[in-house]
């Protein structure tokens, strides 16, 4: 019997495997943040213990930090207490980091890929949920709370139990202007949010292939929001020319090796899995949610359901949803004014994104109801889209261009969506409070986004008038 | 952490399904540095108008719920964010047992961790668990470890499954980290023949330099 992708990386990291308990598992990368490392540190010294493998641990700083300006003191003294206690911790533990001062900077999952350290056939994990999206290189990434991060910290290693196997075959062509945000959405609303409960899912199919890593990225960073504890994607030549020279990649003879070793990371054809759904990528269209979960999500075409088609406790669910974003059933999508607009979050800021953004409001200027900010994924994403001029473009459009971090995704910083204020956002949250108290969020890509921004409601991106076809390189 | 073995409390019903942990405990309160304290800050934004007064509407605000210690819910509890923030200001209220019919994953885990024991029972079982609860004026149930089973006093009996694992770690407090750290010669031995790609020394400060 063959393996799967995922049983053939879980395997090459069991360091005890035990009957009727959890298998202990090495795990390759830590990466850790400023919010939810403090408590883990904080146990490890209390126990006068030490963290096992720095040069396996890489620290940033992202979740609460200003996203203007960088320097101490911050606006707010809490969130720089954490930030001094991570430079702190790194220094003591010999860690890592790339603080706010290094061009390096950046959210963590957009900074370890584009640094080379995630890498195919690694097991990877991060206190946040996103660490899914290092999934899409054929790494095992998963997100762990504080507890398992002094773990790591303290052993290298995870008590783990396997998950079950989730194989979603993507069949079809996605439509010109549909991104694979439009994809993970539209997919999640198909199934519900909570669908890939008990997990690990592999991506597979001719779409998958066709997409570059960005964009594979974003569809496994968005596995959390359908459930699975991880997504996983067979690496491919697109992965290991995305890999080749980063900065901490192996090179020369240490690349051969590396490379010789990922090619066997795929499921074998006799592989089982537990489950396996077939979804056809051609009908999919610009999605827009309209609830309070990922999965109440509709065509920017389509409209605001009403409860009434449901029965029961779902209903309700309906009913709670509309209530907090204070919308009437069989209002058109493309009929909702919005206030705000946040291009930025794990899920879609690296440069292809900021790209995609630039390419749909290159000529036009923001509408003068909505406020909005761009706010790339690191620092190294900042400077390359400054290289190639588009955040000229985003300025002239009078939409702020900001210092990279998660800010608006989570509003953890000074940027946050105002009460009963409604936000187009890139992220990958719509929960009730979770962009600000009251705050209302509609997850769209970034190309809607932009439009968006300019027509002050949502508008359909196949329906858009490019003013240049290429933004300048 | 202190052993778990049998509980008996009283039942707070949260006819929620998808609850997260961004409502369990809002991100303003990540940015506390410690593990304790988080009781108050439990479904903030739904338990406090403007921040301060009690909303009067919301449940664990009547007065006979603010001692429950078993929280009913419904599908897919604790999704979202990874913050074990959502766990600890679960258990500083007071809570020590959860149960729904079921959980995200890593929610799932952080519980254990902390003592607190995660409960999947069938819809049904939840249903009549809500009904049960609504006819009574207060609604006490017992959790028995041990024997895996939840029963009240008034003729309801479910069992319910737990990894054999878990259930030991639970029933004895064991600290996880003591028993991994006991396998040091196995993660020894692991290390020498497991090949690592990157290479992250460089970039390893030195403790001496500033
Ligand atoms: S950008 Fe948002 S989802 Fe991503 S790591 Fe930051 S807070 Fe989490």
């Amino acid at each position: 019997m063959g393996k799967t992708l995922y049983e053939k990386i879980w395997d090459r990291h069991v360091v005890e495997k035990r009957e009727n308990e959890p298998n202990l598992l090495y795990i390759d990368l830590h990466l850790i943040h400023e919010v939810t490392s403090p408590q883990a540190f904080d146990g490890l010294k209390k126990e006068n213990r030490t963290v096992r493998c720095p040069e396996l641990t890489l620290a940033t700083m992202d979740h609460s930090i200003p996203t203007e300006n960088r320097g101490f003191p911050f606006g707010d003294p809490v969130a720089q207490l954490q930030v001094e206690a991570l430079e702190k911790n790194c220094k003591e533990f010999q860690i890592p980091l790339f603080n706010l001062g290094s061009d390096r900077q950046g959210i963590v999952h957009v900074i370890a890929p584009e640094q080379g350290l995630t890498l195919p056939g690694q097991t990877m994990v991060c206190g946040d949920s996103h660490a899914s999206t290092h999934g899409a290189f054929g790494a095992l990434a998963f997100g762990i709370g504080t507890s398992e991060v002094e773990h790591v910290l303290a052993t290298q290693c995870l008590q783990l139990v396997p998950s079950k196997t989730l194989a979603i075959q993507f069949t079809g062509q996605l439509a010109p202007g549909i991104t694979s945000k439009d994809l993970i959405l539209a997919l999640i609303g198909a199934y519900g949010n909570d669908f890939a409960t008990g997990y690990v899912i592999e991506y597979r199919g001719e779409p998958i292939k066709a997409m570059s890593m960005e964009q594979r990225m974003t569809i496994c960073n968005m596995s959390i929001e359908f459930g699975a504890r991880a997504g996983l994607m067979a690496p491919d030549q697109v992965t290991f020319d995305y890999i080749k020279d980063k900065p901490f990649a192996p090179k020369g003879a240490d690349w051969e090796r590396a490379l010789e070793d990922w090619k066997e990371l795929y499921s074998d054809e006799e592989a089982n899995f537990d489950n396996i759904i077939y979804f056809d990528v051609t009908q999919v269209s610009p999605q827009v949610t309209w609830g309070t979960n990922p999965g109440q999500v509709v065509s920017v075409k389509g409209e605001v359901p009403n409860p009434e088609a449901s029965s029961g406790f779902a209903r309700s669910n309906v009913e709670n949803a509309l209530d907090y974003m204070g919308l009437k059933p069989g209002t058109k999508m493309e009929d909702i004014p919005i206030n705000v607009v946040f291009i930025g979050s794990c899920t879609n800021s690296r440069i292809e994104d900021l790209r995609e953004a630039a390419r749909v409001l290159k000529g036009y200027e923001k509408s003068s109801d909505v406020r909005g900010i761009v706010v790339p994924g690191s620092q190294q994403v900042k400077a390359q889209a400054e290289t190639e001029g588009l955040h000229h473009i985003f300025l002239e459009a009078g939409l702020e261009w900001r210092n990279s971090g998660c800010s608006m995704c989570l509003g953890m910083n000074d940027d946050f969506v105002g009460p009963n204020e409604r936000c187009a956002s890139t992220s990958n949250r719509n929960f009730e409070g979770r962009q600000g108290e009251n705050a209302r969020t509609h997850l769209v890509s970034p190309a809607m986004a932009a439009a968006a921004a300019v027509k002050g409601h949502f508008y359909d991106i196949r329906d858009w008038e490019y003013k240049l076809q290429e933004v300048n390189s | 952490m202190n052993p778990f073995t049998v509980h008996e409390g009283i039942v707070a019903p949260f006819n929620r399904s998808n609850v997260d942990t961004d409502t369990i405990i809002p991100k303003q309160f990540l940015k506390l540095m410690k593990k304790e304290g988080y009781g108050k800050f439990l479904f903030y934004d739904w338990r406090y108008l403007d921040g301060e007064e009690e909303n009067p509407e919301f449940i664990l605000n009547r007065s006979h719920y603010k001692k429950a210690s078993i929280l009913l819910s419904r599908d897919n509890f604790g999704s979202g964010s990874s913050r074990e923030h959502a766990v600890w200001s679960l258990k500083d209220f007071g809570f020590r047992v959860i149960i729904s019919s079921s959980f995200a994953d890593i929610f799932y885990s952080n519980c254990v961790k902390n003592g607190v024991l995660p409960v999947v029972l069938p819809q049904e079982s939840i249903e009549e668990l809500f009904d049960r609860e609504e006819k009574s004026e207060i609604y006490p149930l017992e959790v028995d470890l041990e024997k895996l089973v939840i029963t009240d006093f008034n003729g309801f009996k479910e069992s319910f499954d737990l990894d054999p694992f878990i259930k030991e770690m639970l029933l004895n407090g064991w600290d996880e980290i003591s028993m991994t750290l006991q396998k040091e010669k196995s993660i020894e031995n692991f290390e020498r023949k497991h090949p690592i790609h990157f290479s992250l020394k460089d970039a390893v400060p030195q403790r001496n330099s500033e």
